[in-house]
């Protein structure tokens, strides 16, 4: 969705092809909605909340940086379409170590820990377009383990720490062991994400369906059940809790599962429709793009899903089973990655470059009802597909948040594929234009220099 | 014969004291001379030099036509003028100040080498109005008589109390000079024994064997004449052996006698390898230590090359064969009678000195006359200015021009000093590994032995000193003796194969290779003579009663040595000054500007405006021209200063245009964004070729004071300069966006002097940039002047400025408008008001400089007061830290949030410098911003 400002008039245009016109000075009764849809995204320079106030620019990959991946409380690693593993010191924004093998791009990067009598081990597992997999030390940047010559290139991986075996997905499904020996293998798959699920059982989603799939103790898999609710390919499958697994699908349908009983416990199609208003003049315009609702990203802390739909942001209550709070264009482009840092505060990064952060709010006028609904929501106690386009059905809901934009961080040219926080470290922003930034709290950081200051200085004994 | 020359040096302490009464009294080696007089004209003493400059001339006695002027630096006849050099020569060459004795002493056998320590005098021709120091020094030269060849150095000045007062440094300074200089000639002197020796015995084989042959024609033969006079002749040839035997010796322990002379401290890489070459050579001929008993065969195996051909006493054709490839030098005979005294054309000082060492000597004085240029107020002032940033080490890198090392050796600390190596380190900064030479002790004992060294021995030998082994490929290859510099450059080049594997190639300069290849070790360390003994500056060996003259008042004019006492108490005047108040004894700063002001008339067309408290020194204007004409005009090599290619900067077109000089207008205003501009502009003046060492610190000032004029424009003209000011201060970066190149690059190059830590070659500055800029380019750059075009790629310009506008600044020169963040702060105000009264760019410049150092001080104390970053008990958390400091900038130093963020900013810098010193880390730069709001401001 796009809007132009032109004097007093906004013009916006929707993905179902509504031109809408607008004056900006447009009465009290659509202004509700216009708020919540078109608020003023650039917050301006001004930005309190924000205490991103110190980068360090990281440099060492030639092309896009699409994976990052912490390895432990300070260390992160990198991984881009240069077939390079980067490894980081987080504190000091040093390069650790440079992983070279792979000659093509990175598709899957994973850690794996191995637990020793006293110390934690943690490699990392990478698979890459050259059709081989890789096991790294990232204390030493030796590449421990590695085969090639596979069918197809890998497009997931997961590891099963209590089984002590790793799997990865692509055309077939494979199940190896700590030692990269082949224990088992599927054929005829097409996974793009594994998940782990209670009692050994595996999903995995596979183009519209997701399989239910036993990695039991035997260590073989066996595809036990397969769901096919989804109307469009599934691009996003999260565990939620113990009990609950979330999948969104390529046109917007977020669903979520029973994990133990394998049914579909919520259905939920988001869609961006406009209720009829008043004084908006609609002009309708070609089929919408399924792009602009597909659900690229899903992130989850037990109680909250947040969606990346589009350019637009969602965030789904488990408990209530409804969206709480929702900003149809948080960004100007694709939303990439998301992450929920606590119940009210979340965090975006999108095709535009920037990384936002939210905040939850409540809505300033409780009293006043917020929105009617932009979406369909349905619930389902069946698992059988809904035929036909569904109907509409909208819901009050009177206690819908806001989600208000309290920071933005901008120094990336290029689309940011994804970031990795360190809470009060910093946070890592991996980009297009082959940079990593390094996010970091400016009084924190000078008051570290302080002290180091303060420790050379005594051991110097003076200046 | 001659009239004497009046001695006025440290000759007398009374006669000194009377004349002037205590104009000096120097409690603290660091306090400036209350000057001028009040009863005499300072300049007076100018008007009747027949010089327009100092200069320094080196002079030789030569034992033919008597005193002589060799060269003087710098080498422009105009220089001297009128003055008669030959006449002066005579005056300071006319008595012995050394007193080298020479000949045979009674009781040797053999003639002596005299190791004269140099002397050092101060000489004065009141009538000529002409002063100088001289330093006397004894080369040696085989051929000339005693040995001994007198030269001096002199450094001619108009003012006596120039020399006077600078008496300890240009003590040091020649001293150096004439170490190096003796080295290379030790050097030069050994290889001339070393020939000599090698015809000598070549001659003894021949006699023997004609002597042979006359005893084997008969017994009635062996009495005739002939017989006789060959025996005389093979006797005088025997005698000749050992004389230049134990000369060799001789000048090999040179090194072992103890040193008197306190400033004589030679480097111990250029001794080490004198002395291995001297043993070296030793060993070589210890076997006609025993010629009586010498056999063609000793001979082949030691030396075997050194035989011609065809003497048919080859019984080894193996061995032979392998040598005559080597073959190049033909011995000579050496003639019973040497030529006639006035024949013989005696040898230039370049060839008596090793051709390397002899240019190192040059370029260091060459130095030395350059670092003394300008009137003893100018050097007073500056020297102030040294002492005190380098007491400012922490915060020197905020504001200050770069301290350059070689400036340790005006403080006249006793480092060992190779003028090789110094040149060499002034080329190249790679430190070549170090060859170490350690004199073998067994190799001395060795020679004592009549036997000949086995050849097993001598391979060790050969192979424990790497010098020596490129000294014995030379053996072979010198074709005529009197090619002696071609040989010289054939021994560097053989002693460069020695350890050229050690040294990158690449590295090295063409022309360079010899020297650096001979770079001692800098980190040796001659620790000097335990009885340092100041006040003996002329130390003559022999003679006490001239060097008598000497003594005395040296001890109460070590006026440059050490002053840094009264350091703290300039500063204090320096921090007065700058905040108005001006006392009596504010003289110093006073001097400062004055000097500065009147260097400004060199470059400044604008008519002189005084500041109402340098008018107290207006009087000296009218004859300032005479002094200050001897400023140098540009002697900076650019590279250390602001160029294109430095390896500090990355981007091609980085650099900074020297400011508003009308060149570089013209300039840039020409080139196309080719990069090479840069260059072009720089050089602005200068000749780049001038000399190999830079002086860094007064060119960058020099160039800097000039800046000085472009920002007092830019406060002037702009009403929002403050704010852009603080930009700058605050760590903001600053775009200057413009069409007009040059328009830019000038305000850019004025705005650039408010650039905190601009890095050596200015790295943190961006003069002209026509290409869109990245977030790397943010951090990298505080300063950066962008063309505004108005293409496709102007659009994706403007598109980075506002995407990146929360952490820049736009100042449009072409509409003149600024966008930053308000600033509402009171520390600017006295550097940014555009109703100022300073007139002149330079004046502008100093107190920028004072306002800048007042805020470096005032960083240097945030930073380092511990409570201010970290809590005093466990108990406090950041929050009360926080107000802590806080309450410290506001109550305490008084200053606004935006004032605050200022010397937050410097002090982050210093913390950062501190921590990291070169900057050395692995780690990317961090770069710090804060999310506030800009305004537009509009004139």
């Amino acid at each position: 969705m796009e809007t132009y400002q032109t004097g007093q008039h906004f013009i916006s245009a929707s993905r179902f092809g509504v031109l809408c016109l607008q004056r900006c000075s447009s009465t009290r009764l659509g202004c509700n909605k216009w708020l919540l849809d078109f608020p003023v995204l650039c917050i301006g320079e001004e930005q309190p909340k924000n205490c991103f106030t110190e980068l360090q620019v990281l440099k060492g990959h030639f092309d896009i940086v699409r994976f990052l991946v912490q390895i432990d409380d300070f260390r992160c690693a990198s991984a881009g379409d240069d077939g390079l593993v980067l490894v980081w010191n987080v504190e000091t924004g040093e390069r650790l170590q440079e992983l070279r093998g792979h000659s093509q791009q990175i598709t899957a990067i994973t850690t794996i820990t191995c637990k020793n009598e006293v110390t934690l081990n943690t490699s990392l597992i990478t698979a890459s377009s050259d059709r081989s997999l890789s096991l790294w030390d990232p204390d030493t940047g030796n590449r421990v383990q590695t085969i090639s010559d596979l069918h197809s290139s890998v497009k997931c991986l997961l590891v099963l720490e209590r089984l002590c075996v790793w799997l990865s997905g692509g055309e077939e499904l494979c199940v190896w062991n700590r030692d990269f020996q082949l224990q088992c293998q599927r054929p005829n798959h097409r996974i793009t994400a594994l998940i782990e699920l209670p009692k050994n059982y595996i999903a995995a989603a596979m183009d519209k369906k997701i399989s239910k799939i036993s990695a039991d103790s035997s260590l073989s898999v066996a595809e036990i059940r397969c769901l096919s609710d989804h109307q469009d390919q599934i691009r996003a499958l999260i565990n939620v809790n113990d009990g609950l697994f979330a999948s969104g699908s390529h046109m917007g349908e977020l669903i979520l599962w029973n994990a133990t009983e394998w049914n579909l416990l919520a259905y939920e199609h988001i869609l961006w429709e406009e209720s009829q208003d008043y004084n908006q003049t609609e002009i309708r315009m070609g089929a919408p793009k399924p792009s602009e609702m597909s659900i690229q990203h899903l992130t989850t802390n037990g109680n909250l899903i947040l969606a990346a739909v589009g350019s637009g942001l969602y965030v789904y209550s488990v408990q209530t089973r409804s969206v709480v709070a929702y900003r149809k264009v948080a960004h100007d482009s694709n939303v990439l990655h998301t992450m929920l840092l606590s119940d009210c505060e979340l965090m975006s990064c999108s095709e535009d470059g920037s990384v936002r952060m939210w905040e939850i709010q409540d809505l300033p006028l409780p009293a006043e009802p917020a929105s009617s609904g932009f979406f369909g929501m349905w619930s389902f106690g069946r698992s059988n597909k809904q035929s036909g386009p569904p109907s509409k059905k909208v819901i009050d809901i009177p206690n819908i948040r806001m989600l208000e934009l309290t920071g933005d961080l901008i120094g990336h040219s290029g689309a940011v594929q994804m970031f990795v926080s360190f809470t009060e470290k910093g946070l890592v922003t991996c980009s297009a234009d082959h940079l990593l930034i390094l996010w970091k709290n400016g009084e924190r950081q000078s008051r570290l220099r302080s002290l180091a200051l303060f420790q050379k200085l005594e051991e110097r004994g003076g200046l | 014969m001659i009239g004497s020359p009046d001695v006025v040096a440290f000759a007398k302490e009374d006669e000194y004291g009377q004349t002037s009464p205590d104009p000096w009294p120097l409690p603290e080696e660091f306090s400036v001379p209350l000057y001028p007089l009040a009863d005499s004209n300072p300049w007076a003493k100018t008007s009747y030099a027949k010089f327009t400059k100092d200069f320094i001339l080196i002079s030789e006695f030569s034992e033919q036509v008597g005193p002589q002027p060799l060269l003087t630096i710098p080498d422009d006849p105009k220089v001297c003028g009128t003055f008669d050099l030959n006449y002066f020569s005579l005056r300071i060459m006319s008595v012995d100040y050394q007193a080298s004795f020479v000949g045979h002493p009674p009781g040797t056998g053999y003639p002596r080498l005299s190791f004269v320590e140099d002397s050092r005098v101060v000489l004065g021709d009141s009538k000529e109005g002409a002063f100088a120091y001289v330093h006397h020094l004894t080369l040696y030269d085989l051929e000339a008589r005693g040995f001994v060849r007198p030269f001096c150095m002199a450094y001619v000045a108009a003012d006596e109390k120039k020399i006077m007062l600078q008496f300890q440094e240009l003590s040091l300074r020649f001293s150096q000079a004439s170490e190096c200089l003796k080295a290379g000639n030790r050097r030069a002197f050994a290889k001339e024994l070393q020939r000599k020796l090698r015809d000598l015995e070549y001659t003894h084989s021949v006699l023997q064997r004609e002597e042979g042959l006359q005893r084997e024609a008969g017994p009635q033969s062996m009495y005739s004449a002939h017989a006789v006079e060959k025996a005389n002749e093979l006797a005088n040839v025997e005698k000749s052996i050992f004389e230049h035997r134990d000369l060799l010796k001789q000048i090999s322990s040179y090194h072992r006698r103890p040193r008197r002379d306190p400033h004589a401290v030679t480097c111990q890489k250029c001794v080490d390898e004198c002395l291995s070459e001297c043993e070296e050579l030793l060993n070589k001929y210890a076997k006609i230590a025993y010629p009586c008993g010498y056999s063609e065969k000793a001979g082949k195996g030691e030396d075997g090359q050194g035989h011609p051909r065809g003497q048919g006493e080859d019984d080894d054709d193996d061995e032979e064969e392998g040598v005559k490839r080597k073959l190049s030098y033909t011995p000579q005979l050496i003639k019973a009678k040497s030529a006639k005294c006035f024949d013989k054309r005696l040898k230039t000082l370049q060839e008596l000195c090793d051709k390397t060492f002899y240019e190192a000597t040059v370029a260091l004085l060459k130095e030395t006359e350059r670092s003394f240029r300008g009137d003893l107020c100018y050097l007073y002032t500056r020297r102030l200015d040294k002492a005190l940033q380098r007491k400012q080490r922490v915060t020197a890198f905020l504001f200050e021009e770069d301290l350059s090392d070689d400036d340790e050796d005006e403080l006249g600390t006793l480092r060992p000093f190779c003028a090789v190596n110094h040149a060499v380190d002034n080329y190249v900064l790679l430190n070549p590994p170090p060859i170490v030479l350690t004199p073998e002790p067994h190799e001395l004992d060795a020679l004592e032995r009549p036997e000949h060294l086995d050849p097993a021995s001598e391979t060790s030998v050969t192979q424990e000193s790497e010098l020596g082994l490129g000294e014995s490929h030379l053996e072979s290859s010198p074709s005529d003796q009197t090619l002696e510099t071609q040989e010289s450059s054939e021994e560097t080049k053989g002693s460069f194969s020695s350890d050229k594997s050690g040294v990158g190639l690449a590295e090295m300069q063409q022309g360079l290779v010899s020297m650096k290849s001979e770079a001692p070790d800098p980190d040796s360390d001659l620790t000097p003579d335990p009885n340092h003994n100041l006040e003996r500056e002329s130390s003559s060996e022999e003679m006490e009663t001239t060097a008598g003259e000497d003594e005395g008042e040296t001890g109460g004019h070590q006026t440059p040595v050490s002053l840094l006492e009264v350091v703290s108490e300039l500063e204090a005047n320096r921090e007065e000054e700058c905040e108005g108040v001006s006392g009596s004894e504010l003289l110093a700063p006073i001097d400062t500007a004055c000097c500065m002001a009147q260097e400004g008339f060199l470059y400044e067309a604008s008519a002189p405006e005084a500041v109402p408290r340098l008018c107290q020194n207006s009087h000296l204007q009218p004859s300032q021209t005479l002094v200050v004409n001897q400023e140098p005009q540009a002697l900076l090599p650019l590279q250390d200063d602001y160029t294109v290619g430095s390896p500090c900067s990355e981007s091609p077109v980085t650099g900074l245009e020297l400011p508003s000089g009308l060149l570089g207008d013209a300039v840039s205003r020409t080139s196309a964004e080719d990069g090479s501009d840069c260059t072009m502009s720089a050089s602005t003046g200068s000749d780049q070729t001038a000399s190999p060492l830079g002086y860094g610190a007064v060119v960058t000032l020099r160039q800097r004071k000039k800046a000085g004029q472009g920002a007092l424009r830019f406060v002037r003209q702009y009403p929002f300069a403050i704010q852009a000011l603080w930009c700058l201060l605050s760590g903001r970066t600053l775009v200057v966006l413009g069409a007009d190149e040059g328009r830019v690059r000038r305000l850019v190059a004025a705005l650039a002097l408010f650039v905190p830590a601009p890095g050596k070659c200015g790295e943190r500055v961006q003069a002209w940039l026509s290409c869109p800029f990245t977030l790397t380019d943010l951090q990298r750059w505080k300063l950066i002047g962008l063309q505004r075009v108005a293409s496709p790629l102007g659009s994706s310009m403007l598109y980075s400025l506002s995407r990146y506008s929360r952490y820049i600044s736009i100042l449009d020169a072409d509409q003149t408008t600024l966008r930053c963040p308000p600033y509402r702060g009171q520390l600017l105000t006295n550097i940014a008001d555009h109703r100022t009264y300073i007139r002149r760019g330079s004046t502008y410049f100093l107190h920028l400089q004072s306002t800048l150092c007042h805020l470096a001080a005032k960083a240097f104390l945030f930073t380092f007061t511990h409570h201010l970053h970290l809590p005093v008990s466990a108990t406090e958390g950041p929050e009360v830290v926080e107000s802590r400091r806080r309450c410290f900038l506001q109550e305490q130093l008084g200053l606004g949030e935006e004032d605050s963020q200022i010397l937050l900013y410097l002090s982050q810098l210093i913390t950062q410098q501190y921590l990291q010193p070169n900057g050395s880390s692995a780690a990317a730069p961090s770069f710090s911003f804060n999310y506030t709001t800009s305004i537009l401001y509009k004139i």
